[in-house]
């Protein structure tokens, strides 16, 4: 077993003259919920795509799941699960049509895949819903089946890009207990959020300011290093001094 | 391979559960060949004429009865008036005017040359040859017969034969110039196109659209398993679309068969790999459906107006003609009426396939070699 799920030196992503992401460097441990934290446009996503292999980084190392993402981006994305603020389900195939489509392309061989599809249906309650196609199912129930979906090939890593933009809290809070159940079962959890009660909930966090990481710590960590109440202060104090403009 | 077929069964139920696209797919296509086959026809039909009938003979209302009987023209407006007749003209109404001078019969009957004018209206350069050689059989049809006449009466001895060589044209391959023998073997080249340029490549734009893309993007999948997952439905759907025309070309428009069926559906398959490839190297170079659909366009009509479905190549200038070598819809049109109309086998086509699979292999290439799972 690795020690480290990513592990990064000096990451950077140029483009163009401008500099998205800017000499990070940072490691996750294998098994620990990390949270990735930042104002809109200081390089979260740029950050996230090159360690999942969407895009290639301009200069600095990052291995994930042990492997490097310049020469094995593709032995990186077996390894990986990945979930973003767009939600990758077809809104046209049901849901459980979806599971089986994801499931047999990460190669979950097909009677395993009916147990496991199974499972997520009960798991998730959508049992009843099975032949629902996903457009018409609640917002709330569609992030739950791609969360689900994303670790059916119980990945080393799960990357979950502003997984609970637009939902209530209650199904905020059950989202992460999801998380949490994922977590056990010893995957890394790697989550990008703009919710700071939710950063609350992670082993350990980190801040992005204009590309740079600016901070890297347990939560407990970085409100004491900062002098502040929560996460929410800590983080207005490092956003303050960010000079690229959000959006 | 299993992913492949993972990938095919997705495509496949999106497909057919898409209530939109399934008559795009399989009614649409029919019609087109039903209107189009009508429709897209040189033949002339109830062309309407003025007449200015100067010489009110027997012989000047045997010609205007001529032109009626012939079926293809239509007396609209008897007048002495020419300016009446010419005004007709320019309002559209009439696209002939035939005008008869005084003397008519009287200069033929006495063997001088009798004249008669024929005014066309020439907008559409195309339907005015047409009138002008039809009206140029009518009459003379209507001289040698009424020249027969004339001689026997004027001579009681043996009537004088005319010695002129007299050309009969034989029409090999389509005798009686049937339109639609000419035009069904091209427009069901149009319309495998259609569903080839198209469908692929906007299925690829629409996924980067909905951002589904990505997600396909940090999965396994492999470049080659992809694009054969977005390629071979719509190639399915393309043969089933061209066995659907032909049945009707064959069974409905009764258009002869004299080739192999087999050499048809093998050049079809390949034809639709290239211009399939064309779709996706279209996807890769563009952002939006709305991009790729107005690129595809474009390329669509430049492909039908140079691939010799209207107008023949050969009369095309030198370089229209030149484009057209790199033109796969004038191949397909091309093969497709030399195997379906003039029985040609392997050896006659054969050059004209290895252009297709030639061009079909570079594009495929480039396209695979285009779409990117990482970004740079």
């Amino acid at each position: 077993m690795l020690d480290f799920a990513i592990q990064t030196k000096g990451l950077t992503r140029m483009f163009g003259d401008f500099t998205a992401v800017d000499h990070i460097t940072f490691n996750v441990k294998q098994g620990e919920i990390f949270g990735f934290l930042g104002a809109n446009g200081a390089g979260k996503t740029t950050a996230m795509k090159m360690l999942t292999g969407l895009l290639t980084p301009t200069s600095g190392e990052a291995r994930v799941s042990g492997r490097d993402v310049y020469t094995e981006a593709e032995s990186i994305k077996k390894n990986i699960g990945y979930m973003s603020q767009k939600f990758s389900l077809y809104d046209d195939l049901t849901a459980e049509e979806n599971i089986r489509f994801y499931g047999g392309v990460y190669g979950i061989q097909p009677h395993e895949l009916s147990q496991k599809a199974e499972e997520l249906l009960e798991r998730t309650g959508l049992i009843e819903e099975r032949k629902k196609l996903v457009k018409d199912l609640p917002l709330g129930w569609k992030q739950k089946l791609a969360f689900s979906i994303a670790i059916l090939h119980h990945p080393n890593i799960v990357f979950l890009d502003e997984p609970t933009g637009g939902v209530d809290p209650v199904t905020r809070r059950q989202f992460w207990e999801q998380i949490y159940e994922v977590s056990e079962q010893g995957i890394t959890v790697f989550v990008t959020t703009h919710y700071m009660d939710e950063a609350e909930y992670c082993d350990r966090i980190s801040i992005m300011v204009d590309g740079r990481m600016d901070a890297l710590g347990t939560p407990a960590e970085l409100k004491q290093e900062h002098s502040a109440e929560t996460i929410e202060e800590v983080f207005i104090k490092l956003a303050r001094s960010a000079k690229r403009g959000g959006g | 391979m299993r992913i492949i077929r993972v990938l095919l069964r997705k495509e496949f139920l999106q497909i057919f559960r898409n209530k939109s696209m399934l008559p795009i797919l399989f009614v649409m296509p029919v019609i087109q060949l039903l209107v189009l086959s009508f429709a897209a026809t040189y033949e002339l039909k109830e062309v309407d004429m003025a007449l200015i009938d100067a010489d009110q003979s027997e012989l000047s209302r045997a010609l205007v009865s001529r032109f009626q009987a012939s079926g293809y023209f239509v007396l609209e407006l008897e007048t002495f008036n020419p300016e009446e007749a010419l005004e007709a003209m320019d309002e559209g109404q009439v696209s002939m005017i035939i005008q008869i001078p005084q003397g008519f019969e009287t200069d033929f009957k006495e063997g001088r040359k009798a004249h008669l004018q024929l005014i066309i209206d020439a907008v559409d350069g195309s339907t005015a040859g047409l009138i002008q050689s039809y009206s140029t059989s009518i009459l003379k049809d209507l001289n040698a017969e009424k020249l027969v006449e004339v001689n026997m009466r004027n001579a009681v001895s043996a009537p004088k034969l005319s010695s002129s060589i007299n050309i009969i044209p034989q029409n090999w391959y389509n005798p009686n110039l049937d339109y639609i023998t000419y035009m069904v073997p091209g427009i069901l080249v149009v319309l495998v196109s259609m569903i080839g340029l198209f469908l692929s490549g906007m299925n690829i734009v629409r996924e980067q659209e909905i951002g589904t893309i990505e997600q396909l993007n940090v999965t396994p999948i492999r470049k080659y398993q992809f694009m054969i997952g977005k390629l071979l439905p719509f190639w399915v759907i393309g043969m089933v679309d061209l066995l659907i025309g032909l049945a009707l070309a064959r069974y409905g428009f009764q258009i002869p068969f004299l080739g192999n069926l087999f050499t048809v559906l093998a050049v079809a398959g390949i034809f639709l790999i290239t211009i399939q490839s064309l779709g996706l190297l279209i996807s890769t170079v563009t952002h939006t459906q709305q991009q790729a659909m107005f690129i595809a366009w474009f390329l669509m009509v430049v492909f039908i107006l140079l691939g010799g479905l209207f107008t023949p190549i050969e009369s095309m200038p030198n370089w229209a003609q030149n484009l057209t070598l790199v033109n796969p819809i004038a191949y397909f049109i091309k093969i497709m009426r030399m195997v379906l109309l003039k029985g040609a086998g392997w050896i006659e086509i054969q050059n004209m396939v290895y252009v297709l699979l030639f061009m079909g292999s570079v594009l495929l290439l480039v396209s695979i070699k285009r779409y990117k799972k990482t970004a740079q």
